[in-house]
Order: structure tokens, then sequence, then C-alpha cells
């Protein structure tokens, strides 16, 4: 099976939905000559043209807008964000305009708007947010994020077939770092749905994103300590699968919630509630999170590594909480 | 109105300037292709004159805002490149504590806001320090620079309508390069001239060469005055290039050779330095020396900043909050 990185899969996955549909285009800042500041829809302005690769001016909320119209006549656009940082000069056409219309009258607004999120590479403040949890808190969107490359394609062919618009964080810590097998056919990811990356017995590690990848070198590590992880990977905040969420722990007992995203107002939090909800009874010690500081993303790596979430932190996390 | 007239001295600084300017980008360039700086660039060699021009018409108490383009700007307002180049190592003693990087550098205690790498979002800032000019009876102004990109997006028009409707004391200056990131600029608007869009808003709006600095200085001199006699705004747009690529990671291709060796010919900083020959202002062996003195001083300022302390990994948690 071909191996892809997650930047190549993403583009397969919309280069593939191109292909099928003659209603998907892609708009948004240097996206046709350019192929995109992180070159995600590089060589489809030569396979689409340019009435389907719509390089725009900087002008994020036309851009939204502009989608959610042209959506409403049954296209599907994919939108891409420079950097999602920016998706906040865009916030009320997605917050007001595009969540809402299919609750106000019916009509439907099947667009995606994706773009890179996250930090890890000393970008600074305005080019490393996790702002998910923006439009987490904004019924009638959906929210995406692929950990891995088999995700990342079939997680945008859904997002790209479904009647919402959905926010799709890729991370971009990972667009070249990571590879997997990568099927070349049509195969989907459904979203909402969770997926297990490592079955283990003592602490449910709950995450998503880049954090998987944190989670899962931890998890390695702990075995060796005799420390059993599982780690549930959400690959969709907005809906999230809470079945698959209650599975892990009520089997485990205990349970870490891990994400880079800043504590509070987190999807931590939101986890918390629902476990503490509904899984209550299970619970064999406290809710542990394992997040980054309620502060801005700071730029020098010092500071950036001390803001990041990462394998020693939750290690000692769940050796804590297995002693518990 | 007529021109103000320019002393020796004055022009000498203003080519020192922007020699400075060129000679940091020069060396900052490098130190990355070395990989001795983290995280990104956006270079400005090729726009200096637009920087030092705007910059030397300015008052001490005068505020100019920046883009993600900053270097040139910072250097032109005065901060130190030696703060600069902390900030590009991302050391404690840099402008920005080594929490910002390059797209943050700045200093209001110099007269400059830490810049705003978010496209456009500097120019309400700028109508808003304005504002605050005005309600507080100070005599300044605010030069408020932005690309020829930033005036497609949505806050350019609210600002720019907001500060003429009140007669803000702010200049807008538009540094058009021709370029945002690899699109041209005729490609995302219909006008020629962004300075054409002054129109709209009942303001002067004015397009001058951008490249020759006695030029950017006496246009930025009168829609100073303008500003200051609280006659309010000005869109003063320069025309110029950048040399480099749009960030770090760009080689540029978008751009045809032969524009790019166009653009060169009219480099600014060689422009100005044959006029100032020629009208022997200044002489060669002064070239030499006012290039080696900048080359010590970059050579000390690099050289103290890798020095410098980084960061202490727990100040992550500081300045969140005011008190
Ligand atoms: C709101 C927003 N959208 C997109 C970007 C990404 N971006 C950074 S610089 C740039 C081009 C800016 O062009 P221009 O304003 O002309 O300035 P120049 O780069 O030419 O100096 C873009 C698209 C951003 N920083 N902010």
């Amino acid at each position: 099976m071909p191996v892809l990185t997650y930047v190549e899969a993403i583009r397969q996955g919309i280069w593939e939905e191109m292909e099928r549909d003659p209603s998907v285009f892609v708009i948004g800042e240097d996206v046709a000559e350019y192929g995109g500041a992180f070159k995600v829809t590089d060589g489809m302005l030569e396979r689409f043209g340019r009435d389907r690769v719509i390089d725009t001016p900087i002008s994020e909320s036309a851009i939204v807008g502009a989608a959610t119209g042209a959506a409403l006549m049954g296209m599907r656009p994919v939108v891409e964000m420079q950097f999602m940082d920016f998706i906040a000069c865009g916030f009320d056409q997605i917050v007001n305009m595009a969540a809402k219309i299919h609750y106000r009258w019916g009509a439907k607004v099947p667009m995606v708007i994706r773009g890179p999120s996250g930090a890890g590479v000393h970008g600074g403040p305005y080019h490393s947010q996790s702002n998910e949890m923006w439009f987490v808190h904004t019924p009638g969107l959906k929210v995406v994020i692929p950990s891995t490359a088999y995700d990342a394609k079939g997680l945008i062919k859904a997002s790209i077939r479904d009647e919402n618009p959905v926010i799709f964080y890729e991370h971009k810590f990972l667009y070249r770092r990571i590879k997997d097998e990568v099927p070349d056919e049509d195969y989907l990811v459904p979203l909402g749905r969770a997926a297990v990356r490592r079955e283990g017995a003592d602490i449910a590690v709950i995450t998503y994103g880049a954090m998987v990848w944190t989670a899962l070198e931890a998890a390695a590590e702990l075995e060796k300590e005799g420390v059993s992880l599982e780690v549930v990977d959400l690959r969709s905040l907005l809906p999230y699968d809470e079945a698959a969420v209650l599975a892990s722990v009520r089997k485990c007992g205990k349970v870490i919630l891990l994400h880079e995203d800043t504590r509070t107002g987190g999807m931590a939090g939101e986890l918390a509630a629902l476990i503490g909800e509904r899984a209550f009874d299970d619970l064999d010690g406290p809710i542990i999170r394992v997040t980054a500081p309620d502060t801005p993303v700071p730029f020098a790596p010092p500071l950036e590594e001390y803001f990041l979430p990462n394998a020693q932190k939750l290690m000692a996390a769940a050796r804590k909480l297995a002693a518990y | 109105m007529a021109e103000a007239k320019l002393t020796p001295e004055q022009k000498l600084a203003m080519y020192h300037r922007m020699l400075l300017c060129r000679m940091f980008e020069e060396r900052v360039y490098f130190l990355f292709l070395e990989g001795r700086l983290p995280g990104t660039i956006h270079q400005s060699q090729g726009q200096e004159a637009s920087a030092v021009g705007i910059c030397s018409a300015l008052d001490a108490g005068d505020m100019i805002t920046s883009t993600h383009r900053p270097h040139s700007h910072a250097i032109a307002r005065g901060v130190s490149a030696r703060s600069l180049m902390a900030e590009l190592f991302a050391k404690e003693t840099g402008c920005c504590r080594g929490k910002g990087g390059s797209m943050h550098v700045g200093d209001a205690g110099a007269g400059m806001l830490p810049a705003i790498a978010i496209v456009g979002g500097g120019l309400p800032l700028a109508a808003g320090y304005a504002l605050a000019f005005r309600y507080l009876k100070q005599p300044n102004i605010v030069a408020c620079f932005f690309g020829e990109g930033a005036a497609n997006i949505g806050v350019f028009h609210e600002a720019v309508n907001m500060a003429a409707i009140w007669n803000l004391p702010v200049v807008f200056v538009c540094e058009n390069n021709k370029y945002a990131a690899s699109t041209a600029v005729e490609k995302v608007m219909r006008v020629k001239h962004v300075s054409e869009r002054a129109a709209a808003y009942g303001i002067p709006g004015e397009t001058v060469d951008g490249n020759d600095v006695e030029v950017v200085y006496q246009a930025m001199v009168k829609a100073g005055s303008r500003a200051r006699a609280g006659d309010g705004p000005t869109l003063l747009e320069l025309e110029t290039y950048r040399f480099a690529g749009h960030s770090r990671s760009d080689p540029g291709h978008y751009r045809k050779p032969e524009e790019v060796a166009a653009w060169k010919e009219r480099d600014p900083i060689a422009r100005y330095e044959a006029r100032l020959l020629a009208e022997k202002v200044l002489e060669p062996s002064e070239m030499t020396k006012i290039r080696a003195s900048i080359e010590l001083e970059l050579e000390t300022a690099i050289a103290q900043a890798e020095q410098d302390p980084s960061p202490k990994p727990e100040d992550c948690l500081t300045d969140v909050f005011a008190s």
C-alpha cells in the first residue's frame, strides 16, 4: 500500500473528491499557482483549472461568507485558511451565518474550512494556536482533527461530503513528520467517531490531534513500568463520540484528558463533565487533565516547550494516577 | 506646501539608517540559513526607503504600527539592533522578551507598537492610538504601515473610514510591493493604485516612488503636517518591491527574473548613494566608514544576543494579565 505523509493524504483526499464531484472547489489565499502556504493544494490548479482552484484577496470574512453563499447553491467549497489563527478574521460569517443557516431555514451549507493549527514550530503567538474550542462551542458546526495520514484522507473526504459546515484542523507539526499506509482508493472515515489507538487496562488517555502521538509515546514507555495506557483518539470534537469515551473510562476506571489547547474551557473540561455525569460510579480515581496552561503560545523554544504537553508530563501524571 | 529642506546631516542619517536596515536583513538571512534563529522571517530588502523616509519625518512622541515584515520599520524608528537581534535569537533581552519573535518586534517606548502579523490588524489600532493622541491633546501622529494585500481585508475599510470621519491624526502608509505572498496585486484589485481608494473615504490619497527616500520623506512631511493640524488622515501609497521571497520558505518563483532585476536597478540604497556622492554630501571614504561602523554594530548585537540568557521556561506563565 502507498505510504503518504499527512499533507499528501489531505491533498489526495481533496483531489479525489474534486475528481468525483464537480461541485467541489478549492478557495483561499495563494492556493492556485503557489499551491498553498503548506502546499496542500499543490498541483490542483494544473489539474482542475482556475474555476475550481480560486486565489482570493486577503479577505477571510468574505472568503468564508462567499463559500457559504456558494454552498447554499449546492457547491461544496473547500476553504483554506493560511493558518487557522486567521480564521478569527472570518469569525462572524462562520458562527452567525454558516453555523445557523440550517437551523434558521433548513438550507444546507456543505462546506469545509481547513488549515494548519498547533504549535511546536516556534511560530509564536499568531501562528501556533489550537483554537478548535471557539467552534466546538458553536452548535451547527462540525469540528474534525485527524491525527494520522489514513484518517486525514478519510476524514477530509467525509467532511467534503457532509451536508454541514465542517471546521477541519490539520496539525502543522504533523504535515511532513508522520507517514502511514494510505489506500489509493476511495474510503471514508466517519465524522463523530473516535478510534482506540492502543488498547490498555489501567488508564484511559482521551486525546486528539498531534497529542495522540504524545500519548502513544508515553504509553510505550509506561508499559515498561507496568502501567498500561489505553489511547483514544477523538478525531471529531463536535459531535464527539461519547460512547467511545465512556467505554474506555469504564474499562480502565481511571482517565487522563490530554490536549494541546489551553486548559480553561478546553475539550478536557467537556469530557470531564460527561464522565462525571455518566461514568461516576466507574471511576477509581480523580479525572486528570494534562493540557497547555492558560497563556498565549510563546515563541522562544524553552517557553514553547514549557507550554506544550509532552510525553514526560503525561507520564508523570499517569504514574501518579496509577498509584492512586 | 513648500518642501521641507533636508540638511546634509539629515541626508546622511537617512542613508545610514537605510544601510543599517539592509545590512541587518542580510545578516539575519544568513543567521537563518545557518539554523541559528528559530521560527520564520519576512524580510524587507528593497523597502528601506519607505521605512526610513516615513520614520525620518516623525517626532519622538509619534507612533508607528507595523506588520509581519517589521525589521526595517523597527530599525528606521530607532529600535536598537541589539534588542531586535536578541528577539530573533529568542532571548530574554529581546524587545518582546522572547515571547514574540520576528513578526512581533517593536518597542512602544521607542515609538513603535510591537508589530502585528495579522494582516490589517494594525489599522484600527493606529486609528485608536490617534484618537487617544487627540483626546489627550498631544501633538502627535501615528504612521500606520501595511502592505497592499492588507488593503483588501475588511478592517482596512472600517479603520480608514473611522479615521476619516473623525479627522484623526494618522497617516495610512501602504507599502505596495506588488505581491501579497504569491498573489500579484492586479489579480486582487481593480484600481491601479491603492491611493485611489482614498476618494471613497473623502481623504487625500497619493502614490509616490517608494524607492526614493527623499520623495517618501517629503510625502510624509506633507501628510504628517495635515494630520498634526487636525485635518485628518491621508492614504499614502509607496511603490516599492521586496527583493527577497515572502518568507524564509518562499523562493519567489511567481515573479519573473526580469521583473526582479528591473526593480533591483531601482535599489533605494544604491540610488541614494549615487545621488549623495554626486551632491558631494557623501565621500567614498565616508561610505567605507559607515559600513564598517554598521558591521561592528551588528557583530556586537549578534555576539551579545548569542550570549544573552534564554527566558526561563516558567516565564511562559508570566504577563498573561496586567496588574
Ligand atoms: C488575516 C491574515 N490572513 C492571512 C495572513 C497570512 N499572510 C501573512 S503575510 C501575507 C501577505 C501580506 O501581503 P501584504 O499585506 O501586501 O504585505 P507584504 O507581505 O507584501 O509586506 C499573508 C497572506 C495573515 N498573516 N493574516
